[in-house]
């Protein structure tokens, strides 16, 4: 685990992450859309690891571009040992609800970007005979409710594509890891009342991602109860389900 | 958020907006015209981390390190950095912080704003003494790099300054070489405080780091007896012993009532100062420095009412006899207190206007909380300390008066000409309201 490409760098929970690889020597190619924090994040990495780090600042909504964006990283990484997909945001659900554009949007950054870059790196993977592909999914992908489904369903469109990858790649020596977290105290849930015990704090999940990781797991709850949280959840009957204000 | 109490859990105090800061550019302000108060990992005890009413700035997401240059080892970070994180980098690489407090889970910026003291203050001074500069941002939206040749009067102002001069984004500190991680540390036990005074003249020539425990449930001829512990950076090319696993244990819970009680510090204190110790050897620099971080939670220990921490200094002169009458109270009081810690305080001071070390002995202790009666105890020996012109520790305090804190902190009002107009403290309304 040497040369690590992180896409979506300046999430907290890509940062976590990247720290507690750092401090086992990791090299970083970082690629996010805020050109200053990203280089706030890459200096502290660059600290951390005692390594130089590359950063480059991009629209990932421009699926055009990926990839030429993965050749660089190729490059001047020397080879990607480790991708993590990091990147997304939590559409106003509402908003969505009345405008298909917006709707449309969210899917775009949330599933088909990644899916875009996941499919480039796999091939890349495959044809080395080895390589980590760590995605950020969610458990909001795991059954639609009416509070976020269009976020969910993006989410859970990357979840089977992952899937399939998954099946595809394992005879090749290449592991691909979906991460489902729970809620996260990041900015991207700065807007919710943070309390309660479902609530974890992004070195948390960090930490779990670099276990599951060791351990060369498929896919993983963090925290691991939502893992029996959704159990429940995906087997209530849809005719009880549809009744729920979830 | 959880950690909206102080390490005391005392007092009690809602903020109305609770402000997470993640970027060292922009000092983020609350819409409505609350006050504000950075607050960093709430390790400071009573309320001078605390705005009731207000909006707390919250700067743990500022942690993020800026530069280190490993040859000169000098390091600057965004101030919500942990100083245990600074640590585990430095450490490893020869370097260790020039001053540490008895807890590694305090922000940099929090280490500045009440500058911080450790075991080394007789040689060392406090931990503004190493600080080479700082950004202040206030909420005008001026920013102002601070270092002792620059911007003066903010740099006296904000080192000790209690996060009331605007919000720190970050520190740059020079730390210190260091051979390896070990700790050559040395214990010794002494009957009385002359004895103390005596070991004082002895060892701190010879050793950096120096903290004594004193039974304070003793009385009589027993009174000021305690262990004296020394402790040096090991040597280069020492044998190392070999690793201890220590693993934290947590309080679970806060019990309804104290544990802390007279016959649990009683007992305690009789077996801490009876058990047999090495007389010398090699230690790793947590359970040196950090003895209770691995109790995690201890401050659930004093249960839902929580505690008082008392810390003051007391001026060479007096410090014998003063220390004597506050030690006779306490006991007279049988209000004892787990953990007693004694240090001399050297004459190197940080200049900053607020801060508390100056040369002297200073005493910390703390106290279940048991309302008036607690109360009480502590301002009679508020008494003691005014009387020999000592002080009191304002990031250890949630009751001294505002008369003491007056009388404590001569400067308090140069001091307060530099305070940003849009902060504010539960701590500074109630020292300046009586």
């Amino acid at each position: 685990m040497r040369n690590i490409l992180i896409i979506g760098a300046t999430s907290a929970i890509a940062e976590a992450t990247a720290r507690r690889f750092a401090a086992a020597g990791a090299r970083f190619y970082l690629v996010g859309r805020n050109a200053e924090k990203l280089a706030a994040i890459a200096r502290d990495l660059e600290i951390r690891s005692g390594q130089p780090v590359t950063r480059e600042s991009l629209d990932l909504d421009q699926l055009d571009l990926h990839p030429a964006l993965l050749e660089r990283a190729k490059q001047v990484l020397g080879g990607i040992d480790v991708a993590f997909i990091a990147h997304g945001i939590l559409p106003d659900q509402a908003a969505c609800q009345q405008s298909v554009e917006k709707t449309l949007a969210a899917i775009q950054t949330n599933a088909l970007s990644t899916i875009s870059l996941a499919t480039l790196l796999a091939n890349t993977f495959e044809q080395r005979g080895r390589g980590l592909l760590i995605v950020i999914s969610s458990v909001a992908g795991d059954r639609g409710r009416q509070s976020n489904y269009i976020y969910g369903a993006a989410k859970g469109m990357l979840n089977l594509f992952l899937q399939g990858l998954r099946n595809r790649l394992s005879k090749k020596g290449v592991q691909v890891l979906t991460i489902k977290p729970g809620f996260v105290d990041t900015p991207m849930t700065a807007a919710f009342e943070k309390k309660g015990l479902l609530w974890a704090q992004p070195d948390q999940i960090a930490k779990g991602i670099v276990v599951a990781v060791e351990r060369g797991r498929d896919e993983v709850y963090l925290p691991g109860f939502w893992r029996w949280i959704m159990l429940v959840i995906r087997h209530i009957p849809e005719g009880i389900f549809k009744r729920l204000k979830l | 958020m959880t950690a909206l109490s102080s390490w005391g859990r005392y007092p009690h105090s809602k903020p109305r907006q609770i402000l997470p800061c993640r970027d060292a550019q922009i000092l983020t302000l609350p819409a409505e015209p609350l006050s504000c108060l950075p607050f960093g990992n709430g390790r400071s005890y009573g309320d001078v981390c605390l705005n009731d009413d207000g909006a707390l700035l919250c700067t743990r997401g500022l942690d993020r390190l800026i530069a280190f240059d490993p040859a000169m080892g000098l390091l600057r970070a965004e101030a919500g950095l942990l100083l245990s994180d600074i640590l585990a980098l430095i450490v490893p690489q020869g370097w260790f912080l020039p001053v540490t407090p008895g807890t590694q889970w305090v922000t940099l910026g929090g280490a500045v704003a009440n500058d911080v003291h450790g075991k080394n203050h007789h040689i060392a001074g406090s931990f503004g003494n190493h600080v080479r500069a700082f950004e202040l941002l206030r909420s005008d939206g001026e920013r102002l790099i601070c270092t002792p040749k620059q911007n003066i009067e903010w740099f006296q102002a904000t080192v000790g300054g209690l996060g009331l001069t605007g919000l720190i984004a970050w520190v740059e500190i020079q730390l210190q070489r260091i051979a390896n991680p070990w700790i050559v540390a040395e214990n010794r036990r002494f009957a009385s405080l002359d004895e103390f005074l005596a070991l004082n003249d002895d060892y701190e020539a010879r050793y950096p780091y120096i903290v004594s425990w004193i039974d304070c449930a003793a009385r009589g001829r027993a009174l000021g007896r305690g262990i004296y512990m020394a402790g040096m950076h090991a040597p280069p090319g020492l044998m190392k012993p070999p690793p201890v696993e220590r693993r934290a244990l947590t309080v679970p819970f806060a019990p309804p009532i104290s544990l802390i009680n007279n016959p649990s510090v009683r007992g305690f204190n009789w077996l801490y100062y009876h058990l047999p110790r090495p007389a010398r050897g090699l230690t790793p620099y947590q359970p040196f420095f950090y003895p209770l971080d691995n109790l995690l939670e201890w401050n659930r220990l004093y249960g839902r009412r929580g505690f008082f921490q008392y810390q003051c200094v007391i001026p060479p002169l007096d410090a014998r006899e003063a220390l004597r009458e506050i030690l006779a109270r306490i006991a007279a009081s049988g209000q004892g207190s787990m953990l007693a810690v004694l240090k001399r305080f050297g004459k190197r001071t940080s200049g900053g206007l607020l801060s508390f070390p100056r040369p002297g002995i200073t005493l910390a202790l703390d106290f279940p909380n048991r309302g008036q009666k607690t109360l009480a105890l502590l301002e009679r020996l508020d008494e003691v300390t005014r009387q020999a012109g000592g002080a009191v520790y304002p990031a250890k305090d949630a009751r001294m008066s505002g008369d003491s804190f007056r009388q404590y902190y001569p400067q308090w009002e140069v001091f307060s000409r530099s305070i940003d107009l849009r902060f504010s403290s539960s701590f500074w309304r109630r020292v300046m309201a009586n």
